[in-house]
Order: C-alpha cells, then structure tokens, then sequence
C-alpha cells in the first residue's frame, strides 16, 4: 500500500517538475543569475502552502493514514555541516542544473545521461559516509 | 478532451506549480506517514548496493524503501509529462537570461537542458565529464553532509522553520552562485 502510494505521488512530482521547468538547466542558471523570478515564485509558494499545511495539521492534530497523530521532529541542529555541505549542493545544483527529484526527472524525460550523475552522486554518499567522522558537523 | 490536453501541455506557471510541489509536505505526512525528501534515496541505493562496513549505511534502508519507489515514480511521471503533455517551444527564457548564454557559449536553447553539454553524443568532452560526473559526486556528497536537499531542507525544513535548513538553503545559494558567476564561465568558455 505504501509503494503504491508512493508511485502515485512520484509521479504527480515527476510531472509538476516537468512543467514547471524546475529540471531545467537553463531555468537553474537563470535563478543564480537573478533574472527571472521563476523559480523564486514556485519555491516560495511551495513553502507558503507547505508551512500553511504543517500549521493546521499541528494544529488539528491530524493523524496520518497509519492511525498516529503527526509529529514533525526538529532537524540535528548541526550548521557548520548544514552550511558546508548545503554549498558542496550548491556547486552541484549549478553543474548539473538538477538537484535529486529533477535527476530522476530527467532520465524519464529523455535526459538519459543524467544516469551518470546519479551513479556520481551515489559515490558521493558513500565517499561522505568514508569520511564523516573527518569532517566537521 | 483536446482542448485539456492543449492546456496542459502548456508550461505551467509558477502560482500553480509552485502550490502543487507544496502539498507534497501534508501529503507525505498524512498519507506515508514521512517527511517529504527524495536525496535520501542515493543513500538506499548506496546502501542497498553497495558492499561497505561504514556505519552510516548501515540501517534498515528496507523499511524505507518507498522512497526509491518515489523516485520511480517521478522518472515515470516526467516521462509521461514530457511525451504525452509537452508542447516543442524551447522554455520561455527572460532576455537577459538568453544573453547570457549566448555569453557562455550556449547556442541550443531547446529542450529542458542544453543537448551540446548532456547528452551521450558529447560523451567525450571533458566539459560534459565534468558536469554530469563533478557535479553528481557534489549533489550526493553535499545532500548527505547537509542532510536534505531542496526538498528536504528548502521545502520541508524550511515549512516547519527548521534554523539548519535556512542555513542549509543559505549554502545551497553560496555554492550555486559561485559556480554559475565563477567557475561555469570558466568551464564553458
């Protein structure tokens, strides 16, 4: 039920970031360049109807399908690794014009040596978990 | 049914895109019971496929493996956008954006990513190398020491006013702006 659920709200996902250009290369650069306010409005219209959506489930103490009322537990509050790897993101972002969702996206859309990038970025989970205990957090 | 289909496969806006990627957040919470985030997923793989003794892969990636169904799904779902509800028009760019590429070298503006840099043909250019396999080690390696990507952190953290997530997103702009000011023209051109 769950990987069902799951598929249905991938694809929704797949879709928006589609035509919504998010996977965009050029939309990317676009956004780092300030020159369009694109991508600007659908981040901060997702986090205004997300943080809308936290509010009045908080508030209404809404249960999930599971049965269980809804707790949001507090990210580590780690920021020297929240920083330092949020810019190590950042080079990437504007490498590649994709973050995660918009890799998948892309191979589906026909973008298919995006295939490359997500093997890299499985190495670069695994180089991070090499050397975690190196770095500072 | 035509005229629907026509209408959809025009690009959407952003005041329509941008809520519809919001109810991810509640629709996660209330219907997987998650927190909405997809960069965990190179995790499961990394996890899943490859043999190690490090301690942060080991963890029942099983029990999360709807997060990998997830990212099936978007591949499907973009597919789906792309071939049934796309319209040809080359994504409408503000001037000074197309001047700008026009600045770093970028002639083909078709498509959602510029074909002469990613596509398999240009697969012997160091410049494609680079982006695809450079900037794919940084998006898994960065995501993981973040902890969250822009969904993880810029949309789900920061719509339950998590401080390392606004921290997080502040990198997420560091780092882009150094490559697209810095570093791309460099590589380009």
């Amino acid at each position: 039920m769950k990987n069902l659920i799951a598929l249905v709200l991938g694809t929704l996902f797949g879709l928006i970031l589609v035509k919504a250009e998010v996977l965009s290369w050029f939309r990317i650069q676009e956004m780092f360049a300030f020159q369009s306010f694109h991508m600007y409005g659908i981040i901060g219209s997702a986090v205004g109807v997300g943080a809308l959506s936290v509010f009045l489930i908080r508030r209404m103490k809404t249960k999930s399908i599971e049965g269980n009322v809804i707790e949001l537990k507090d990210k580590a509050p780690r920021y020297t690794s929240a920083y330092l790897g949020g810019t190590a993101f950042g080079l990437g972002w504007a490498m590649t014009g994709a973050c995660p969702g918009p890799m998948y996206a892309l191979i589906g859309s026909g973008t298919t040596i995006m295939v490359l990038a997500v093997v890299a970025g499985v190495v670069g989970v695994l180089t991070y978990a090499a050397l975690r205990d190196k770095l500072p957090h | 049914m035509n005229a629907i289909v026509e209408w959809i496969s025009q690009p959407w806006p952003w005041y329509v895109a941008g809520p519809i990627i919001g109810l991810m957040v509640p629709l996660h919470l209330i219907l997987l019971n998650r927190t909405f985030g997809i960069s965990s997923s190179f995790r499961h793989v990394c996890a899943a496929c490859i043999p190690n003794n490090l301690d942060f892969l080991k963890y029942d990636w099983k029990s999360e493996s709807w997060n990998l169904v997830f990212a099936g799904g978007v591949l499907i779902g973009a597919f789906l956008a792309t071939t049934f509800f796309s319209t040809d028009e080359p994504i409408a760019l503000s001037e000074a954006a197309v001047a700008r590429m026009g600045e770093m070298g970028i002639r083909d503006l078709l498509g959602q990513h510029p074909a002469e840099l990613f596509s398999w043909s240009f697969i012997g250019n160091w410049r494609t190398l680079l982006l695809v396999l450079g900037g794919g080690f940084l998006v898994g390696f960065g995501t993981r020491y973040a902890g969250g990507c822009t969904s993880g952190h810029a949309i789900m953290g920061l719509s339950h006013f998590q401080l390392p997530s606004f921290v997080a997103v502040l990198g997420f702009f560091t780092g882009g702006l150094i490559m697209s000011w810095l570093v791309l023209p460099l590589i380009l051109t």
